[in-house]
């Protein structure tokens, strides 16, 4: 159970937050209305301690060929300054998490695991690192991260910065970062996020955390700034389509499976790669379930674990479900058989006995307007 | 912390009811279970006219992250459901011992029931 805490606690107790536990760490669930708080980075900016992320530095003369190796995708072909989205997978080709790859040169990257998971690849990646000239340092326990996210974040940015840094907050490219001074921190801004909005990450010092956080907060109040805990993450996320680790992706699901074979580098990586075989194997044979987006026609929610039926007949799975509060209707990802998983297939979900109508659609439910 | 209405009672179950006397008994929620839920989004009520048995589910309420039953506190005929809070289930949450009551129930049997002031040391509320 909990056994973490981050730099962020004594401030989201102060907010009076209520928490959770999430991957062995104690994380505010919201502040005050997890639907407010949705809300307010659809249309404003939100505020989150993501600090129970993990952060892996790995360095040296083999980085870049030593992640090709460990991970599923080509990350040695990452720009300076540029993140990636990736896999670490297993032998057998199981998912064991998904993650993000900064590159900052060709001998330093900083890869972040999901928190549960961060141990087990910071594990992972020193024992594949063992035939390389790497480096692998764990620094999740020294590393605080906080995101702003929403169609007001940069704005928020631009009031902590000197303009003289400006443009490097302006001319930020989606996946991309800089090191940069944010309210008197040092800090690594990264544009990405986990919301389907506009939106940073801000690497920093735990020291520095409580600060910068504050900081963020008082110049953000003007534009609507609210903290936002992990209920509201989590319906931000799905109306965006994004997986979550332990809901659609898992040790028993290939990345074909979950929609992420772009991911996997069979082609252009010529090397071997940890699960290559297994994986090859896979996207040969076809996916016998497929991820997909499913509406809801009436009002009532799918969850978690909830069967998905055809005609009465069990035909797929619900991993993450509820009422959409941007657009108004239940969404649902769900592993459904891939003989019923074409866009437009009306299916029904079993709500505690009753069936429910739904429709695949396309992912993302939601998608912003640039 | 959440607000425990001192002048009615509470199931072990979170739901409260008025125990005036005169007609039929008003039924909601708890403050405690309206915040535990998180934001309402739908709530299935039993139908006017039906007979509710006290300890057993006869609804749903459905929050942004789960469903969870919903417990009649007594037995008895319900006489009229909160069409509002059907409509608007935020009111549980915003006005849960006022506009967002549930059911009201003309009661022939009450289920155990606790005193605020027993609810509020189980739960944690505040009278």
């Amino acid at each position: 159970m909990t056994e973490n805490y981050t730099a962020l606690y004594e401030e989201h107790k102060k907010l009076g937050a209520s928490f959770t536990d999430f991957g062995g760490w104690q994380m505010p669930l919201k502040y005050s209305s997890e639907l407010a708080e949705h809300h307010a980075v659809r249309k404003a900016a939100g505020l989150f301690d993501l600090s129970h992320m993990g952060e892996v530095w790995v360095s040296g003369l083999e980085a870049g060929a030593f992640l090709d190796y460990a991970l599923v995708g080509k990350l040695s072909a990452i720009a300076d300054g540029k993140a990636k989205y990736s896999l670490i997978c297993n032998a057998d080709g199981g998912i064991i998490d998904d993650l993000i790859v900064y590159r900052f040169g060709d001998e330093k990257y900083l890869v972040v695991p999901n928190a549960g998971n961060a141990p087990t690849v910071a594990v992972a990646l020193a024992e594949r690192a063992a035939a390389f000239n790497v480096k692998v340092e764990d620094a999740s326990a020294i590393t605080s991260l906080i995101a702003v996210q929403g169609p007001k974040a940069e704005a928020i940015l631009l009031k902590l910065t000197d303009e003289a840094q400006h443009a490097l907050v302006t001319g930020l490219l989606y996946y991309a970062f800089n090191e940069l001074t944010v309210a008197g921190h040092n800090v690594i801004l990264a544009r990405t996020g986990y919301t389907g909005e506009d939106g940073f990450e801000l690497f920093v010092a735990n020291d520095a955390a409580a600060s910068l956080w504050a900081s963020v907060a008082e110049a953000g109040a003007e534009f609507g700034i609210v903290p936002c805990g992990l209920a509201s993450r989590d319906s931000l996320r799905l109306e965006a389509g994004m997986p979550l680790y332990g809901n659609e992706l898992s040790l028993e699901r290939s990345p074909f499976d979950a929609g992420l074979g772009g991911v996997v580098a069979l082609k252009s990586k010529e090397g071997d790669f940890v699960g290559r075989s297994a994986l090859t194997a896979a996207k040969e044979a076809g996916s016998k379930r497929k991820l997909v987006g499913l509406k809801g026609l009436g009002r009532r929610a799918g969850r978690g674990h909830y069967p998905v039926l055809k005609d009465g007949a069990v035909v797929g799975e619900v991993t993450s479900g509820q009422p959409s509060p941007t657009l108004g209707y239940p969404v649902a990802m769900a592993y459904v058989d891939v003989e019923h998983a074409e866009i437009g297939t009306a299916l029904d979900i079993d709500l505690r006995g009753k069936a429910e109508p739904f429709e695949v659609v396309a992912l993302p439910f939601y998608k912003r307007q640039k | 912390m959440a607000k425990v209405a001192a002048e009615l009672k509470y199931s072990a179950e979170h739901e409260w009811i008025s125990t005036d006397g005169s007609g039929p008994s008003v039924v909601g929620v708890s403050a405690v279970a309206a915040e535990a839920l998180g934001d309402i989004v739908y709530v299935d009520l039993p139908e006017v006219g039906s007979t509710v048995t006290a300890g057993e589910t006869c609804g749903e309420i459905e929050s942004t992250k789960s469903v969870s039953d919903l417990y009649s506190p007594v037995t008895g005929e319900v006489t009229e459901i909160n069409d509002e809070a059907v409509g608007d289930p935020a009111l549980i949450n915003s006005d849960p011992y006022g506009a967002g009551w549930l059911f009201k129930v003309t009661v022939t049997e009450e289920g155990p029931l606790l005193s605020a002031q027993e609810y509020a040391e189980v739960n944690g509320g505040e009278l």
